[in-house]
């Protein structure tokens, strides 16, 4: 069972790339998901508003994979901008 | 009918590193980086806070009221750029030669402070009315439509806008056309005045400016800065520059350009590879007999690694031997203008026999193995030299430059 963030998370992902949610696991990586870097920054700038987070150019270009995304998304809804979930 | 060698009689250049050829080669002679805070827009909610500029510029020292008027900034910067450049040459375009030059310019945004005023009028404003002349001042082509009437100018003219690779397009074509007997004289270049909100927050979200500065090739490179400016030539046949007498900074020798036909920002190392190769073809050149390269070298982690592996796909061992340097680290990337920034630095780098630096080096990328002529210029001896140029969208346009000798 994921929590309420991750499966906000996974279901955004769907959405962007237009692919089935049940494709999107915890354990994804972006490459599994045929996520290229526009496709990211994409993802990361529909994150950004749903989460009214702003997450910064470095941290958002080392983002590979949904377990990276969603710590990123925690640390910054905790006050943490510069974690970059590795 | 015999193809002509192209001679570049006149340069002229308004951009960060000055508003005039010697003070932007005194610049990038002595590796002066031009990057500083950006003052033409608020940047209190942008993420990047420096960009290239031109400083010192007063529109009305260069026109009058009325023109100021019709022209957007990119626009003046283009005129400027042509004036310049027609009077380094020597050229006065009487009625004989009016209807036999062409003009062909690159531009990738445009006008687009211009676009920018209108749309805060409409949509934050609320006037429900745009300046009425919002369209002639937004338009790509303003800046050859502007040199065209400055110097009644009737032979072709038009503006190509291939993003990062405009102004090389643009050249490229010009000089195929003096080359192929289309046109006797050309003004080529391109002009670029990017620095608006709206386009500077939609950089902000491509995620591909430094926060800081313009490091190519440099491991501790975060991103492109973006710059502003235009820079033109003039181009014509080299027997008639020599009969009468100019000074010729170069040649153009070749031009080629391709297409990735990969993806929309991710660049290959194919496709600019073949446009080196298609240049080299032109030019008759071999790998071995190009002493220097004006890389495309924005300073992003993407473009620098695969441009090395071109450079080295197109170069092989030669690579090693080559000097690779991005003025782009001085001057900014001037988008639409870019190729006309580095054509004057290449240019410069044959005729004063000078290796421009890449500025603000650091640290060197393994990845990026290069000889990056690092801080400072370095005399050597640049009989050709290549110039790259690759946009978003996978184009990429690459010139071949000569020196020529004396007669």
């Amino acid at each position: 069972m994921v929590d309420e963030i991750t499966g906000k998370v996974m279901h955004l992902i769907a959405a962007v790339k237009k692919i089935p949610e049940e494709n999107v696991t915890t354990e994804s990586t972006f490459e599994q998901l045929g996520l290229d870097s526009l496709d990211a920054i994409n993802l990361i700038y529909e994150i950004e508003g749903e989460f009214n987070i702003s997450v910064p150019d470095d941290v958002a270009r080392s983002i590979k994979d949904v377990q990276q995304l969603v710590a990123v998304l925690k640390a910054n809804l905790t006050g943490d901008t510069t974690y970059t979930g590795t | 009918m015999t193809q002509r060698r192209v001679a570049v009689t006149g340069l002229g250049i308004i951009s960060a590193l000055g508003n005039h050829l010697g003070d932007a080669w005194e610049a990038i002679r002595f590796g002066k980086s031009a990057i500083a805070p950006i003052g033409l827009v608020d940047t209190s909610n942008l993420r990047f806070k420096n960009g290239a500029e031109v400083h010192g510029y007063d529109p009305a020292a260069h026109f009058d009221s009325g023109e100021i008027t019709l022209l957007d900034r990119f626009a003046q910067f283009a005129v400027i750029a042509a004036r310049q450049a027609l009077a380094d040459a020597g050229m006065t375009i009487d009625s004989d030669l009016a209807g036999k030059t062409a003009i062909i310019t690159g531009s990738c945004v445009g006008g687009q402070s211009s676009q920018d005023e209108g749309f805060v009028s409409l949509y934050q404003k609320n006037l429900n009315r745009v300046h009425p002349l919002t369209i002639p001042r937004t338009m790509a082509n303003a800046g050859a439509s502007h040199i065209s009437m400055q110097f009644g100018i009737s032979g072709p003219a038009y503006t190509i806008s291939t993003a990062c690779s405009s102004a090389n397009h643009a050249i490229g074509q010009a000089f195929w056309m003096v080359r192929n007997r289309l046109t006797e004289v050309a003004i080529t270049g391109g002009s670029e005045a990017p620095f608006s909100l709206g386009i500077l927050k939609a950089w902000e979200a491509m995620r591909v400016v430094s926060p800081g500065t313009c490091r190519p090739f440099c491991k501790e490179r975060q991103g492109l800065i973006l710059g502003e400016g235009a820079a033109m030539l003039v181009l014509e046949p080299l027997d008639r520059a020599r009969a009468r007498g100019a000074r010729i900074y170069g040649e153009i020798t070749g031009f080629g350009m391709s297409s990735d036909a990969g993806h929309i920002t991710t660049p290959t190392v194919s496709g600019p590879a073949s446009a080196m190769k298609a240049a080299l073809t032109d030019a008759g050149l071999e790998p071995q007999q190009i002493a220097y390269i004006n890389a495309h070298g924005t300073g992003t982690p993407a473009n620098d690694v695969t441009e090395t592996r071109a450079i080295r796909q197109v170069f092989g061992s030669h690579a090693d031997h080559l000097a690779v340097s991005s003025t782009k680290s001085m001057h900014g990337h001037a988008l639409g203008a870019a190729g006309a920034l580095e054509a004057v630095a290449t240019l410069m780098a044959i005729h004063e026999q000078l290796i421009p630096p890449t500025a603000n080096f650091t640290t060197p990328d393994p990845e990026c193995d290069l000889d990056v002529v690092p801080n400072n210029a370095r005399q050597g001896q640049v009989e050709f030299a290549l110039s790259n140029s690759f946009a978003f969208g996978g184009l990429n346009a690459v010139l071949a430059f000569g020196a020529v000798p004396v007669k």
